[in-house]
């Protein structure tokens, strides 16, 4: 018979999704753990270090303020996923006290300090890269080339720093981006783009993986669309427009393609403008959130004096997300008056 | 692309279950041999006892009269006699006076041919009468007393009569077996209520789950003379939620505050309907319902006919008992049912199903902050934003959350369902708005 004793008796609904913050957090991860290997394999085992440094950092921090708030909470899996994309977004080679530092920074004073889980108002990975890179601006911009191209720790810069000269340059005759890395020595085509065979951050160089990740979470309903499909169109549409401007080929002759393929767009667009905590709550509030992104990056790529636009732009997005909920309100229901509903 | 309709805001898709239940019959259950009849089964006054311990009934013979308008009658659902009158926990952890009758003597109804009178002669007075004296309630589960809703109040008038056979609450076929079963009935229930509110259309709506009780319900209403609509909905929760149901079915939303009757609509649950009938056709007061038995723990799910005062426990052994230890017992659907701890709590007019519920169907998990996923919003029926108004409450700012809606809320739980975070949101809105039902009454008595 029933042990009455056992049975609870809680306010209804009794029954409930089979989704939980920490199953969220576990399958985003698991979700950037491909793109993870591809870096790895491609710049070697300082790059996996560089990783379980990050991750450590984060975890160990999130320990340590769990003994002030007397709650255990890296179970939840947030702290392991921020430390993750902290690693992500760092150069291979770069001394381990930086991604450490970065972390810290991340889990102590943008999550843990606005009041942890949820509270902070800013992206931690995004912010604890950005701290680091203003801070050590020299090992953060440092790239090695990929290992698969057959050559072993050579640096280089990225297609997007290099590209960065073209745009200060007093006469350029190319057609676009891809010649222009060709005419300085950096070639690089559309395909190693797409597969992560180019120097960058470790995570965020395979656009194949990253997007495999990012179907799975959109399959698995973490993610909606609305981020990464308005973040990318706009962009593109922008860098379609002018992005050409600045290579001397005039309107609508923005090289699409190799815009969103490089960089940390693809890294950027589906696992950090999706962050639940720091983008806004309805679909019409994420859809102005995809386009402030896709403008700033756009805005900050093409006349900024700094190669990589995404991060910032995303932290500067997460300033406006209070003001962005508070006019994309959803409609109550019931909201006209009885007279309307009849039509009277 | 569907062409069946729905609310086009908000919802939820909770995994139905109704496979093992569902167009499978109702069966009778046994006799109780001590029925635990309650005085409050519906919302609104307790009925005043008017039996004292030792006095033999008949059965359907009135034990509690009625103490007011919005109050309705009891009657004992076996003959026998009256062993105890005590004070019970109902299922909803309200307390209630209850008396206990120890089945004896002879049934004066069931058993023997049932004398049928005509409704027709009725005046609409008479009828409405009926209703009220038969203790007819809600059976939907809120148990509001239906001469209420059927009196219309000067100056109103009903445009639609919307009966609701929605059933979005996962598990529960009462309703679904009974249209099966009482087709004409429920036809010739709507007949009375034609008569009596002169609706310029009649619609009777269903999920696409139930297709084989749509089915035998159109049948019905092909062969009678009257003009009903069936309509039949997209499964999705709470598509039964009385406001949601109309604005499925006519595209009309009755205003935040008001009443449907305010725009015309009179809704009422399908298994009403049929109670209708009978308390018209065979003067046979509400002393029996429909209970669907089920959940993971159940051996032999089952749809029971049962009388009401019959024990959970009686009814779990009609089911031939658990198969495993369940978490959580259910009075009502797993999203707005109450989970009870005395197994020996009485069927009422309102409890729809009965659940024993497994560890894997109910899915807790220990709560976390709030990680601003957004789903509530997107889950909420009424346009809320739950998350918010939960924050306000939980900060004692009641009127605040009342202009964010508050009591707008329909406690449908479809938020709590997919919060990630497993925050007990409903809990909080219910304990958000009694403080500010309380305040409001303050005011009320200050400005006075």
């Amino acid at each position: 018979m029933i042990d009455m004793k056992k049975l609870t008796v809680s306010s209804s609904p009794q029954i409930h999704s089979a989704d939980s913050t920490a199953k969220i957090m576990w399958t985003v991860v698991l979700s950037l753990i491909p793109a993870g290997i591809w870096g790895v394999y491609a710049f070697g085992m300082t790059a996996l270090v560089v990783i379980l440094v990050s991750i450590a950092a984060a975890v160990g921090s999130e320990a340590l303020l769990s003994l002030i708030d007397k709650k255990m909470t890296v179970g939840d899996g947030s702290a392991v996923l921020t430390g993750l994309l902290v690693g992500y977004n760092m150069p291979p080679q770069i001394p381990l006290y930086i991604p450490a530092i970065a972390s810290v920074f991340a889990i102590v004073v943008v999550k843990w300090s606005f009041g942890g889980l949820g509270a902070n108002w800013m992206n931690p990975a995004l912010a604890g890269r950005v701290f680091v890179f203003f801070s050590w601006t020299g090992p953060m911009t440092k790239w090695l080339l990929p290992s698969v191209r057959g050559v072993d720790a050579v640096t280089g810069p990225t297609p997007l720093g290099s590209l960065k000269s073209a745009y200060f340059a007093t006469s350029l005759n190319v057609s676009g981006p891809i010649e222009f890395l060709q005419s300085e020595g950096l070639p690089v085509t559309y395909k190693d783009l797409f597969l992560g065979n180019i120097p960058g951050s470790i995570g965020e160089i395979s656009a194949l993986l990253l997007l495999l990740g990012g179907l799975f979470l959109l399959m698995r309903k973490i993610i909606t669309w609305h981020v990464p499909v308005v973040y990318m169109g706009s962009f593109a549409v922008l860098i379609w427009v002018f992005g050409g401007l600045r290579m001397g080929t005039g309107f609508f002759s923005g090289d699409i393609l190799f815009h969103l393929l490089s960089g940390g767009l693809v890294l950027g667009a589906l696992f950090m403008a999706t962050d639940m905590a720091t983008t806004p709550l309805t679909e019409k509030g994420n859809i102005i959130f995809g386009l402030g992104c896709g403008f700033l990056t756009f805005l900050i790529r093409i006349y900024g004096s700094l190669p990589e636009a995404v991060s910032l732009s995303i932290i500067v997005m997460n300033m406006f997300v209070p003001v962005i909920d508070r006019y994309t309100k959803i409609k109550k229901f019931g909201s006209a008056d009885v007279r309307e509903v009849r039509g009277e | 692309m569907s062409n069946y309709k729905t609310f086009p805001k908000g919802g939820i898709h909770p995994p139905d279950n109704i496979s093992n239940t569902g167009d499978k019959g109702i069966r009778n259950a046994s006799l109780p041999t001590r029925a635990v009849i309650p005085m409050s089964q519906h919302i609104g006054v307790p009925a005043e006892c008017i039996v004292s311990v030792g006095d033999t009934i008949e059965e359907e013979q009135l034990i509690g009269k009625a103490t007011g308008y919005v109050s309705v009658p009891v009657h004992s659902s076996i003959p026998g006699k009256v062993v105890e009158i005590k004070e019970i926990y109902l299922a909803h952890g309200k307390k209630s006076e209850a008396v206990v009758v120890e089945l004896g003597g002879e049934f004066k109804r069931m058993g023997k041919v049932q004398k049928t009178f005509n409704w027709n002669t009725y005046s609409d007075d008479e009828i409405i009468k009926k209703i009220t004296s038969m203790g007819i309630a809600g059976q939907g589960g809120a148990t509001f007393p239906t001469h209420v809703k059927l009196v219309l109040p000067e100056g109103k008038e009903c445009d639609y009569l919307l009966i609701n056979a929605a059933e979005c609450e996962p598990y529960l076929t009462s309703d679904q077996n009974l249209i099966q079963e009482k087709a004409d009935e429920i036809v010739e229930g709507l007949k009375i209520l034609k008569k009596i509110l002169t609706p310029q259309k009649i619609i009777f709506a269903i999920e696409n789950n139930k297709m084989a009780s749509a089915q035998a319900m159109s049948e019905a209403v092909a062969k009678s003379d009257i003009d009903v609509d069936i309509d039949i909905l997209k499964v999705k929760y709470p598509q039964g939620a009385e406001k949601n149901i109309i604005k499925s079915c006519t595209g009309k939303e009755v205003p935040s505050g008001k009443l449907p009757l305010e725009i015309g609509m009179v809704v009422l649950n399908v298994e009403t309907v049929f109670s209708i009938y009978e308390a018209l056709v065979f003067e046979k007061p509400l002393v029996e319902r429909i209970v669907t038995v089920s959940g993971g723990a159940v051996k032999s799910p089952k749809t029971l006919r049962v009388k009401i005062g019959t024990t959970y426990r009686e009814l779990l052994e009609e089911c031939d008992g658990i198969t495993e230890e369940p978490v959580k017992v259910i009075s009502g659907g797993p999203m707005m049912g109450f989970g009870i701890f005395d197994l020996d709590t009485p069927v009422t007019k309102g409890t729809s199903g009965i659940l024993f519920l497994t560890k894997k169907e109910v899915k807790s998990a220990g709560q976390t902050s709030c990680i601003a996923c957004g789903r509530c919003i997107k889950a909420c029926p009424m346009g809320l934003n739950p998350t918010e108004v939960n924050k306000l409450s939980l900060n004692f700012l009641f009127e605040e959350a009342q202009e964010m809606g508050l009591l707008d809320c329909v406690e449908c739980g479809s938020c709590a369902f997919v919060c990630p975070a497993h925050i007990p949101l409903v809990q909080s809105f219910r304990m958000g708005k009694n403080q500010l039902r309380a305040i409001l009454m303050e005011k009320k008595v200050a400005n006075r």
